[in-house]
């Protein structure tokens, strides 16, 4: 990649191969001798983490597949089947079910690392854009996969979800009867929603390739900001850091075990294990968890701006709160990368997540009274952290003295530690 | 700029504040439905088992009563011998499956005793004739119902049950809503063929159900009373383990694997730091 190959082949084989394909010298420059910064904190370990769920839920996903049913009248019996006289399928679905939390668990905090070191800017703008569109992707294969046990809240919210494309004026009501397959949700609707969670993934799987190659060509960005300036400042991605990905994957599986052995329907809501029914509306249609700070942004417009109805503005709000995710590398005009020196920068940043998990709460509770104005609120800020803080935060900013590499800041690091 | 950071710090408790007050807000009306009595199940918690005599008294509840207007299609003869469950011996289960007349089209009469791979037979044909023969609603199938009710419970208290692997409040539900029939709160106005209930949908309403149970309706061999309360602990646990008979062996090997886990990331913590000892970092 970016980095001059050290590559050598040895036996006859290798040799042979580099001249035809030389695809062990494509492994060992980006996964054995790959410089990476040493100063890199455990927040740089959920990239090699969300590698490993996204294996996991591809693996349970395919056995599941084998002894799942895609028909209305079936499906629901299907998954109770799996979990009861399929081998082992109790443990597969719970890993299944319980790893979709998880995984979204890991992208946040790689999202909001990224945000917080500035790892989305010059030169890892297209690294940052293709991890927007594996999130995108993610929250399509998560819904669709949400609705295949065709229990009460999958049917509810394959209904809600699709019901949004009627908002666009014009083609909205012929798009979202093409989207169901049908005039209700029915099915049609969990057939196609069967196969598009099965294609999904491996779509996940080719962008994650894309973006791994966008990242070993700037190489990694680290908590100061500094780029790598000599060999000193780095060490070879294995065994220093393959090592060190794989205690934090394992840390990581300790919560993810206890909810797949001792809590695992937790995070799901008790209505999915009513079947679907047409006929009847739960009382409260709640999205997973993952998804309701975006359904909070949903909700909070329920008013009507000129020529836009409360509908469609609430869709444009919800998918334009992740759409604005992909210009932020242009919206943040501060020369200095990193949050850590910046000391105006880190409020509004902290601010942000604590307002992100207020709309998450807010997500889940019925819109009236004091909901209705915090959603309003939460979402105005969500929005103002994009279009205003970044873009003109640095013009009253005063950044911190940068370190002049990566190891001076090591050795500044421990001369304060000693000092104290 | 000093000033600027304790005036932010001081507007996000401000904030923080008005989040958790609002928590208390939700809720309304007249009628205050009582706290839900929490049981200490057998089941509960890491450890957790199902007691095998409690299984069998709930069985026998769910079948001299229950089993009359409900169904549970995922409920075959053959789990109940299976192990963590009720443990009928096999022959147990042999008898009691061929005491059943199954309608198989498939068999010269169209009906056969039964075999303990049989699901267990339902009450009505379909589910029509189940809606005209109670009033108009379907009395639901039980196979996974415990796992489709929960108990309420308020802010912060639910918090504790991701730690607790609390996941009872199904059997929980169904406990209280068995013991939960009383006479109508004052200005409800009951209709015909609806009963009054302090428990349900955690809010107390009126249901098309009839008290089920009552005291000494079921005899049970053992010491075990026989009481409401005795029968709702009996056939909630039964309906528990209904919905999740394998739930003893998945928490024996979660802890297994957990052990496992802490172990493996004690070690590689070891190696991580053995390894990075002579980089400076």
């Amino acid at each position: 990649m970016s980095h001059k190959s050290t590559y050598e082949p040895k036996t006859g084989f290798e040799k042979w191969m580099d001249e035809r394909l030389p695809i062990i010298r494509l492994g060992y420059d980006s996964f054995v001798d790959f410089p990476s910064p040493k100063n890199l904190n455990y927040f740089w370990t959920f990239g090699g983490i969300l590698a490993i769920f996204l294996v996991i839920q591809i693996v349970t996903g395919v056995i599941l597949a084998m002894h799942y049913t895609p028909h209305a009248d079936l499906a629901f019996n299907s998954v109770e089947h799996i979990r009861r006289d399929v081998n082992w399928g109790r443990l597969i679905q719970a890993a299944h079910a319980n790893g979709a939390s998880f995984f979204f668990l890991a992208v946040y905090i790689h999202i909001f690392r990224g945000l917080y070191y500035g790892s989305y800017k010059a030169p890892r703008e297209v690294l940052w854009i293709l991890g927007v569109v594996i999130f995108l992707l993610m929250m399509a294969t998560a819904f669709m996969g949400y609705v295949l046990p065709w229990g009460q809240m999958s049917f509810w919210a394959a209904t809600v979800i699709t019901n949004f494309f009627s908002a666009i004026p014009l083609v909205g009501e012929g798009l979202m009867v093409f989207l169901r397959g049908a005039f209700a949700v029915d099915n049609a609707t969990l057939n196609r929603f069967f196969s598009l969670h099965y294609l999904l993934p491996f779509m996940i799987a080719g962008v994650v390739g894309l973006h791994i190659w966008a990242l070993h060509v700037p190489g990694n960005n680290n908590p100061t900001g500094v780029e790598v300036k000599t060999k000193a400042d780095t060490v070879p991605f294995h065994p220093y850091l393959t090592m060190k990905d794989l205690f934090a994957i394992v840390v990581f599986m300790i919560p993810f075990a206890w909810f797949v052995f001792f809590a695992p329907d937790i995070l799901g809501h008790p209505d999915n294990y009513i079947p679907a029914d047409p006929q009847v509306t739960p009382p409260h249609i709640v999205p997973e968890w993952y998804f309701l700070p975006f359904y909070a942004i949903l909700r909070a417009i329920d008013f009507n701006i000129g020529p836009i109805d409360s509908k469609l503005g609430g869709v444009i709000a919800m998918f334009g709160s992740i759409a604005i995710w992909f210009v932020v590398p242009w919206l943040d005009r501060s020369k200095v990368r990193s949050g850590a020196f910046r000391p105006m920068f880190k409020w509004f940043y902290w601010i942000w997540v604590v307002n992100f998990i207020g709309l998450t709460y807010l997500g889940a509770q019925p819109a009236e009274g004091v909901y209705v104005i915090l959603s309003k609120t939460a979402t105005f800020y969500y929005f103002a952290y994009f279009l205003i803080i970044l873009p003109f935060l640095p013009r009253i900013e005063t950044t911190l003295p940068l370190p002049a590499s990566i190891s001076e800041s090591v050795l500044a690091k421990h001369k304060t530690e000693a000092a104290e | 700029m000093k000033k600027l950071n304790s005036l932010i710090g001081a507007a996000l408790i401000a904030a923080s504040g008005l989040v958790s007050g609002g928590a208390y807000a939700a809720g309304g009306g007249d009628f205050k439905a009582p706290e839900p009595t929490l049981i200490d199940w057998t089941f509960g918690g890491v450890f957790g088992t199902y007691d095998k005599a409690q299984l069998q008294r709930g069985f026998q509840v769910f079948q001299e009563i229950c089993s009359s207007c409900h169904s549970a299609e995922l409920f075959s003869f053959r789990m109940l011998s299976k192990e963590g469950g009720p443990e009928y011996s096999e022959e147990q289960v042999k008898a009691l499956a061929a005491s059943y007349t199954i309608q198989d089209p498939e068999h010269i009469d169209g009906e056969r005793s039964g075999v303990p791979a049989d699901a267990w037979p339902s009450p009505f044909e379909t589910k029509q004739d189940a809606i005209d023969a109670n009033g108009g609603v379907y009395p639901p199938d039980f196979s996974v119902l415990a796992k489709a009710r929960n108990v309420p419970q308020k802010f912060p208290n639910w918090i504790g049950n991701y730690f607790t692997a609390y996941q009872e409040g199904g059997a929980d539900y169904i406990y209280n809503l068995l013991t939960g029939y009383n006479e109508p709160p004052e200005g409800v106005d009951v209709g015909a063929g609806t009963y009054w209930n302090d428990h349900f949908h955690g809010t107390g309403g009126t249901l098309a159900m009839a008290q089920p149970l009552y005291d000494e309706m079921v005899d049970y061999e053992g010491q075990a009373p026989e009481t409401v309360e005795q029968y709702s602990k009996d056939i909630a646990a039964f309906m528990m383990w209904l919905a999740e008979p394998d739930m003893t062996s998945r928490k024996a090997l979660g802890f297994n694997v957990l052990m496992f886990l802490f172990l493996f990331a004690g070690l590689m913590y070891m190696v991580k730091r053995k390894l990075w000892s002579n980089v400076d970092h």
